[in-house]
């Protein structure tokens, strides 16, 4: 009944605009965490793992939407499961032939998208119970929200970590890299700095407008 | 009682349930062959450049490429280019189709997870003459040094690996020696802060030539190029 509610309240563009900041599916509902903590070692790993993702979650939403309809209750879930198996087999087998370094660096993370909660919570929660376009858009926002707070966390690790984004140096000759910020330490330090600032944010702009 | 219509179980829809999922089940199989169909020339193709390349990387000089097999005998075979399995090298030609070496894999325990290397052999030289990682999933920073420390890599530019009098062993083991100590052609100078990566790369290098230059040196003339 909330999302009946919500078709009327909310314009399409708010469905999409909505993943990027106010429900980001990374800072806000804090849901797949482990790509988030696993392939942001280095800003490209993450932009891909956003794509990748982005993908996935509006081929699911768009899938799980259109057939709603005729989806008996009980076989739900395994339905949704089955359709992101799918579609996320599909992005294996094309992050190969785009590439191979990039599948490599990926690894097990592709494969493991099936299990993000990002994309079944949004099947369930939201392209279930809603039609195409909005369900479209409410995964191209949640997809383009999680890829910006993975370019953010693997952003600040790769030029921390290794003083370049994008493999391109940019501090100042021999700048030793924190080696920490590159390993699983430096995905906690620096998801818990990124989640610090977006909660102060959101803080402030409460007390700005009660 | 068992005439009351209301105690009767929900009924579960057998046919639905059974339809949605025979119905998505196809789709989705479909939808995977055909993914798998259309993607895999494009990566048969990259994982083949990949190989090449590497090869010609560790094989200075060289611009070609062909696939050998080589059993434990030593009969040579050449083989296409997509091949897998045990007993491959690659050997490498220069612009006068000239064989320049083999290059040959190798693979042992890093410190985390396997590390696979390729390295190039020049008949000529009888030394290993360049080294790159395939695959490691050791610490970055600390076990990839490996693959961009100039000390280390220098090891493999001419690290000799020349056959004893009776050409049946490497007059010299590689050795693993810790950073600084090298002393001889046949040794290998250690990473400190990476000494287990290193100690594991020397190590797996010093097992795949005792195995594998034996088998090949004396069949030089059997790799020859594509005609």
């Amino acid at each position: 009944m909330a999302n009946d509610e919500s078709l009327a309240t909310t314009s399409p563009t708010d469905e999409f605009l909505k993943g990027l900041w106010r429900e980001n599916p990374t800072f806000v509902q804090v849901l797949g965490m482990c790509p988030t903590l696993a392939v942001t070692n280095s800003a490209t790993n993450a932009i891909a793992m956003g794509l990748a993702t982005t993908f996935v979650l509006v081929a699911s939403n768009l899938a799980v939407s259109s057939i709603r309809r005729f989806v008996p209750k009980q076989v739900r879930i395994v339905t949704f499961i089955l359709l992101i198996a799918t579609f996320v087999t599909v992005v294996d087998y094309a992050i190969q032939a785009i590439s191979l370094g990039l599948h490599k660096a990926l690894g097990a993370f592709i494969a493991l998208i099936v299990v993000n909660c990002i994309i079944l919570g949004r099947a369930e929660a939201f392209a279930s119970k809603n039609g195409l376009l909005r369900s479209a858009l409410d995964g191209l926002g949640m997809g383009v929200g999680f890829t910006l707070a993975l370019l953010a966390l693997g952003g600040v690790r790769e030029l921390v970590g290794r003083g370049s984004l994008f493999g391109v140096p940019l501090l100042w000759d021999g700048y030793q890299g924190w080696v920490v910020m590159i390993l699983p330490a430096g995905g906690f330090f620096t998801l818990a700095a990124l989640l610090l600032f977006v909660q102060w944010r959101k803080r402030a702009a409460k007390e700005v407008t009660p | 009682m068992s005439g009351t219509p209301h105690l009767e179980a929900p009924t579960t829809p057998v046919w639905p349930m059974y339809r949605t999922l025979v119905s998505v089940g196809l789709v989705c199989g479909l939808l995977i062959v055909s993914a798998y169909e259309l993607t895999r020339p494009i990566i048969q193709r990259n994982k083949i450049a990949a190989r090449q390349a590497a090869v010609l990387q560790v094989l200075p000089g060289a611009h070609a490429s062909r696939t050998f097999r080589v059993d434990e005998a030593g009969a040579v075979t050449p083989v296409p280019p997509e091949s897998e399995g045990e007993g491959l090298v690659f050997a490498g030609f220069d612009a006068q189709r000239r064989l320049v070496g083999l290059a040959i894999e190798a693979q042992g325990m890093g410190y985390q997870d396997v590390v696979r290397v390729l390295y190039g052999y020049s008949f000529e030289q009888q030394a290993v003459i360049g080294f790159r990682v395939l695959e490691s999933r050791d610490t970055p920073g600390l076990g990839d040094r490996v693959e961009t420390d100039p000390a280390f890599l220098r090891n493999f530019e001419c690290l000799d690996v020349s056959l004893g009098a009776d050409g049946k062993a490497l007059a010299h083991p590689v050795e693993f020696v810790k950073q600084g100590q090298k002393v001889s052609p046949w040794q290998v100078d250690g990473i400190t802060g990476a000494t287990i990566t290193s100690r594991a790369v020397a190590l797996m290098i010093a097992r795949s030539a005792a195995t594998w230059i034996p088998r090949v040196a004396a069949r030089r003339a059997e790799f020859r190029p594509e005609e």
